[in-house]
């Protein structure tokens, strides 16, 4: 298992590099242009040249890339154009927020979309499968954003229960830390929920159709045991697969509620660099956000074994 | 006890300390009554107001570098860091003197040979300092406190130059700092205003922290805009990044942020109906719309597709658009200088004013030999303003005949492609939206708009030696009289040769919790004076 997981890790890589390359090249050839961000709209065509030279922005591409790969390679992401703070420093500064969202998104979805789902599954065709799964379709069809502002309005300016944007960090204590997450965390888990709850419920509608469940039935195990002990388990593969893929999906949605909640993350961050086409911070981004992804899909490998023994790499 | 108190409860008693829900300690309230929570109108993602000339760097910059002299709300410069200053009969040599017991906020003193680094840096970059060091022979510390500046022709406007808020001003740096290159950028904030950076609490695109300098000595006048006194009754301020209007509505509602610097139209009938809330125009220099056309290239290089274009316009729509049916918003503006300020001109404005003629805007047109081409048309969708103007124009100029071709994009590519001075078809273009603060319209000085200099002049490049000409006649002008008379003439003739189209004049709300007090009108938000209770 060890060597596969470093074979794996040395694989991710050449799809490091083809993903650097490739979004190096799309930045290059993007229409746009720092300098004149800059220098401001009373700038002459001659301060936003003497800008671009100042960044090194009118080099030939291959120097460009060149040096940025070589930086890369001694673990510098380089530095923001406009903030002139180190890329690395930029997105650690935003990366609490983003994971503290993620996970709590992650533990809610986990929470609530998996026992949704077995329940549907277990009393498929009756009201509360109809209810759980008209629940899904109207968690999938809502944009984040509304449901974002929904919340906010009902639990922040009505009810008064929590705050309507920002974000504490977990050294300041728990509660500060959650009370922040909460609205986020929901807004953003609704669409995951929804997705995780339908894939349990089709993953578990085919597990309890087997043979061994009816004999666990006729051995008088409690429904509990039945759905929870052995169905969930075997059902578990496409569960995990959905929740890794949705993973991507949080990345994505994250930009969102991160404008919609003013929490201060990798999502605003990177918005607010390609707006203003700051390539380092960009750059940085992507390959964070690529190494993540790859990081995500071996966890998810792992994590097969581990509910399925007959996996095996 | 509130709902919200229920729920941080049921939390777990561990939490509990942590959650607020016993009463803050009166010294923590008094920490709050002295912290302002403000939402700037961008992102701070720069800090170095010569390097970076946009507006909130500007903003954020005013509170942590001091000006040798302070514009105020009669738009007159003013003394500020300078104690007194002499110009000989010729008007050639300048002699400043500095006020004593001027610190830095590392502790050392104001020195003239940092006023000198910090001039030189500034007059490199912004479009006054460079016409006085065109005219420069030395700048030279005298002494500690005193300074010269040796010019090799009279520049009547010097103090203006000094003291005028528009972008970049002329922010006081230690020597170290200003010796950095204008087009590098500094990383360093050191300056002598009355609030220190704290540059470990910053998050470009989502806070920045202000600390009250303790050592800053004020002015004894009272403070207006940039000049006077600046007494600071908070501790500490911190600028809150919202890049979404209607969270930034829901916390100032909701009591999280004190002030909003420009709540956008659509969402302020909410903010009036909250009794804890106050809004007003924020700025009563307002803004003007704009289109510019390409002057180098068909249709618009000739002067009557241009006019034809001004015969259509309804500056109503523009503003209509713009700002909503709020009628306190906008007027219409028939020229190119601020409403309600000392040079305000409607001279030549015959061409916007009254029933627009369309017959005649299309004959014009057609004398002009348009023939149907594609107008390539640039209109950032990312921006509020400049997308209501673009679906205006598309309008007006399909309404005359003429072949849009509409390109939808960010303001990002405006910004890099008007500089294009090749033909529309090679990545050129015929026409983009923007608009100007109503503070740099108020004369020709930080106006680079109106200038028609050819190749030298804004993008557009206009043409306009009746321009020009008086442009520099106002330059020239000795007294109010003569630069309205020349300011006159300036109207006329940019409005003739349609150096640019305005669009109208259009002003913007403020909005501020009722327990902020001492909130002043201006073309940027003043923190001195203003003082908050819990």
């Amino acid at each position: 298992m060890l060597s596969y997981i470093l074979r794996r890790i040395v694989a991710t890589l050449p799809v490091m590099a083809i993903v650097a390359l490739f979004v190096f090249s799309l930045l290059y050839i993007a229409p746009g242009d720092p300098a004149v961000v800059i220098a401001g709209d009373q700038a002459s065509p001659e301060d936003v040249e003497r800008i671009r030279q100042s960044l090194g922005l009118d080099r030939p591409f291959l120097i460009q890339f060149g040096s940025w790969v070589w930086r890369i390679l001694h673990g510098d992401l380089g530095t923001s154009i406009f903030t002139n703070l180190p890329v690395s420093a930029m997105i650690g500064q935003r990366l609490g927020p983003t994971l503290s969202l993620m996970i709590v998104t992650l533990l809610l979805t986990i929470v609530v979309a998996v026992p949704l789902g077995v329940v549907a599954a277990w009393k498929a065709g009756s009201l509360i499968d109809r209810v759980i799964m008209g629940f899904a379709v109207f968690g999938f069809s809502l944009p984040v954003f509304v449901v974002g502002y929904m919340l906010a309005y009902i639990f922040a300016l009505e009810l008064e229960w929590l705050p309507v944007q920002g974000y504490t960090p977990l050294s300041s204590g728990f509660w500060p830390w959650l009370e922040n997450l909460i609205l986020p965390a929901v807004a953003l888990g609704c669409v995951y929920i929804a997705l995780v709850a339908r894939i349990t419920r089709a993953a578990m509608l085919e597990v309890l159709q087997q043979d061994y469940i009816r004999t666990a039935k006729a051995k008088g195990l409690g429904q509990g045991g039945i759905l929870f002990i052995h169905a969930l388990k075997n059902a578990a593969v496409p569960i995990v697969t959905v929740i890794g893929i949705g993973i991507a999906l949080l990345i994505g949605g994250a930009v969102v509620t991160e404008s919609v909640f003013a929490i201060p993350g990798l999502g605003r961050l990177t918005i607010d660099a390609i707006l203003r086409r700051d390539y380092p911070v960009i750059q940085g981004i992507v390959l964070l956000f690529s190494f993540v992804y790859v990081l995500v899909n071996l966890m998810i490998d792992v994590v097969y074994t581990l509910v399925d023994p007959r996996i095996r790499y | 006890m509130d709902r919200r108190t229920v729920l941080k409860g049921l939390a777990g008693a561990g939490s509990l300390a942590l959650t607020g829900g016993l009463s803050a300690p009166a010294i923590a309230q008094g920490a709050a009554a002295r912290t302002l929570r403000f939402v700037p109108q961008a992102n701070l993602a720069n800090f170095d107001p010569i390097w970076g000339t946009q507006y909130v760097v500007r903003n954020a910059a005013a509170m942590v570098w001091d000006t040798l002299y302070g514009i105020d709300a009669q738009l007159q410069p003013q003394r500020q860091m300078v104690e007194s200053e002499e110009v000989t009969d010729d008007g050639t040599t300048w002699t400043f003197k500095l006020r004593p017991g001027l610190k830095f906020h590392d502790g050392e003193p104001v020195l003239s040979k940092d006023v000198v680094a910090s001039l030189t840096r500034w007059s490199a970059r912004d479009p006054m300092g460079l016409m006085i060091k065109a005219l420069q022979q030395e700048l030279t510390a005298v002494d500690d406190r005193t300074f010269k500046w040796v010019l090799k022709q009279p520049f009547p406007k010097m103090l203006y130059a000094l003291a005028k808020n528009n972008s970049p001003c002329g922010f006081i740096m230690p020597e170290r700092i200003a010796q950095t290159d204008p087009f590098k950028q500094i990383t360093d904030y050191v300056g002598s205003g009355p609030m220190k950076f704290a540059k470990g609490e910053w998050v470009p695109g989502a806070k920045a922290v202000f600390e009250k300098f303790t050592d800053y000595v004020p002015r004894q006048e009272k403070a207006s805009w940039l000049a006077g006194g600046k007494q600071m009754q908070l501790d500490r301020i911190e600028w809150i990044v919202m890049p979404d209007p209607a969270t930034a509505a829901a916390a100032l509602q909701n009591g999280e942020v004190d002030w909003w610097e420009n709540p956008i139209a659509d969402l302020v009938p909410v903010l009036k109906k909250n009794k804890n809330i106050s809004v007003d125009i924020g700025d009563p220099l307002g803004n003007i719309g704009s289109f510019r056309m390409n002057h180098l290239f068909a249709p618009f290089n000739d002067v009557r597709a241009r006019r034809a274009v001004l015969m259509a316009l309804s500056q109503e729509d523009y503003m209509r658009a713009i700002v909503g049916d709020d009628t306190a918003l906008w007027k219409p503006l028939p020229g190119f200088f601020t409403p309600d300020t000392p040079l305000y001109s409607e001279v030549g404005g015959e061409i916007l004013k009254g029933k627009r003629d369309f017959d005649a805007a299309k004959k014009l047109l057609a004398e002009s030999g348009y023939s149907g081409q594609p107008v390539t048309c640039l209109v950032a969708q990312d921006q509020p303003i400049t997308k209501a103007q673009g679906d205006v124009t598309a309008d007006l100029l399909k309404k005359l005949g003429m072949n849009v071709d509409f390109v939808a994009t960010d303001w990002g590519t405006v910004g890099s492609r008007r500089a294009q001075k090749t033909p529309p078809g090679q990545g050129g273009w015929n026409m983009f939206h923007t608009w100007h603060a109503g503070a740099d319209c108020i004369n020709p000085a930080p106006y680079t708009a109106i200038r028609a200099n050819g190749d030298k002049a804004w993008f557009g490049w206009p043409n306009s030696p009746g321009t020009e000409k008086e442009v520099a006649s106002w330059f020239e002008a000795k007294n109010l009289d003569e630069e309205k008379a020349a300011i006159g003439r300036l109207n006329k003739a940019a409005l003739d040769d349609v150096v640019y189209a305005p669009t109208g004049f259009f002003l913007s709300y403020t909005a501020w919790r009722k327990n902020v007090s001492g909130i002043t009108k201006g073309p940027l938000p003043f923190f001195w004076g203003v003082s908050k209770s819990v």
